[in-house]
């Protein structure tokens, strides 16, 4: 009876605690293992040429994710060959948000034709190891002698309706200083976004 | 005859004007709503942030209306603060709050920085929408989530 009754409160703490902390630079980036829209099952190791990763939680949903996608391409394009190549994760729970079902993830995918994986997260772990909180959140991530490590947490840049001329693009700052071996200036900015999508707590 | 008409000409134009003017959406800054609170020190403020553009606010907007409609007795000001871009003021704010006939105050965000804006509102803030932010004199409550009219209500009670 005891048991169960700790049990009961594990589970109530758990189910409050779906607020997870989100992740800051210094901090150990967990690996994962996802399947991405092709079927197969990515991880860190599925890159070991990398130096490092653009993990970034975004949707097909999402009007600022919708805003950010062609900028996500463009970042894998120009990354990809420098050692970081975009791992994109959809946070959302299918059930909560129709629009994002593996299905539709495949369907998005191929017709924006993704160079980089797209991966599902079922029962939203990764999301919660990572504490995302909104569509588009991105993680930089590098590799380093005691594991890989979070370099950065926050926007892509500071314009997301995309009408700035002069964009400080945060991400691009962030991997540019990492590939001539400094610390990064910004580690952590914030940004408007959808809210990661949940089922309904009974 | 013709002072008659522009009587009525004049009644036609205020009334319009008066209609329109309940559903107006202004532009508020961060010292803008802060100003705005203190002048109301014994009200309670529901600040909700929200867009045209998210789903699950347009799902709660109307809990927080029924909110202030029902707690109208009790002081409770509802202030509905939208994060949509500005440029959308005309084209999808005001259109928005005149469809859903929205009776609370209506307001579009006039910060050009996330970084300090979020921030000031709440630290603990990731800038994912629904937020809400309750305030009732020296107190402070920050929930960044979806929330129902119970759970709406249950927080309003506990300040």
């Amino acid at each position: 009876m005891k048991k169960y009754l700790s049990l009961m409160l594990l589970f109530s703490a758990f189910m409050m605690q779906a607020q997870a902390p989100t992740l800051k630079a210094g901090q150990a980036a967990p690996d994962f293992k996802l399947k991405n829209v092709d079927g197969k099952e990515i991880s860190f190791a599925s890159y070991p040429d990398a130096k490092g990763f653009i993990v970034v939680f975004t949707c097909n949903t999402c009007p600022y994710a919708i805003g950010y996608e062609q900028r996500i391409i463009d970042l894998d394009n120009k990354y990809r060959s420098k050692g970081y190549p975009v791992i994109a994760i959809n946070p959302n729970d299918p059930e909560a948000s129709k629009a994002d079902t593996f299905d539709k993830m495949q369907a998005l995918a191929k017709e924006k034709k993704y160079p980089f994986a797209y991966l599902f997260d079922p029962g939203q772990v990764v999301t919660d190891q990572y504490g995302a909180k909104r569509t588009p959140h991105l993680f930089i991530v590098s590799k380093s002698a005691k594991g890989t490590v979070v370099e950065y947490t926050g926007a892509i840049d500071n314009d997301p309706e995309g009408t700035k001329t002069d964009k400080t693009k945060f991400a691009e700052s962030v991997i540019d200083a990492l590939n001539s071996n400094q610390k990064p200036a910004i580690t952590e900015t914030k940004e408007i976004g959808c809210t990661v999508k949940r089922k309904a707590k009974a | 005859m013709k002072v008659k008409t522009f009587k009525i000409m004049l009644f036609l134009f205020l009334a319009i004007s008066i209609k329109a003017y309940s559903q107006q959406v202004k532009l508020l800054n961060i010292d803008q709503l802060n100003e705005r609170v203190k002048q109301g020190q014994d009200s309670t403020y529901v600040v909700n942030f929200w867009a045209t553009w998210c789903a699950p606010c347009i799902k709660e907007l109307p809990h927080f209306e029924k909110l202030g409609l029902e707690h109208q007795s009790d002081k409770v000001v509802v202030l509905l603060v939208s994060v949509d871009f500005k440029s959308k003021l005309n084209s999808a704010v005001i259109p928005f709050v005149k469809r859903k006939k929205m009776q609370s105050e209506v307001f579009l965000l006039n910060e050009s920085s996330p970084q300090d804006y979020i921030d000031r509102i709440d630290p603990s803030w990731s800038g994912s929408i629904p937020a809400t932010l309750f305030i009732k004199k020296e107190k402070r409550k920050f929930i960044e989530s979806e929330l129902t009219y119970e759970q709406l209500l249950t927080e309003y009670k506990k300040l």
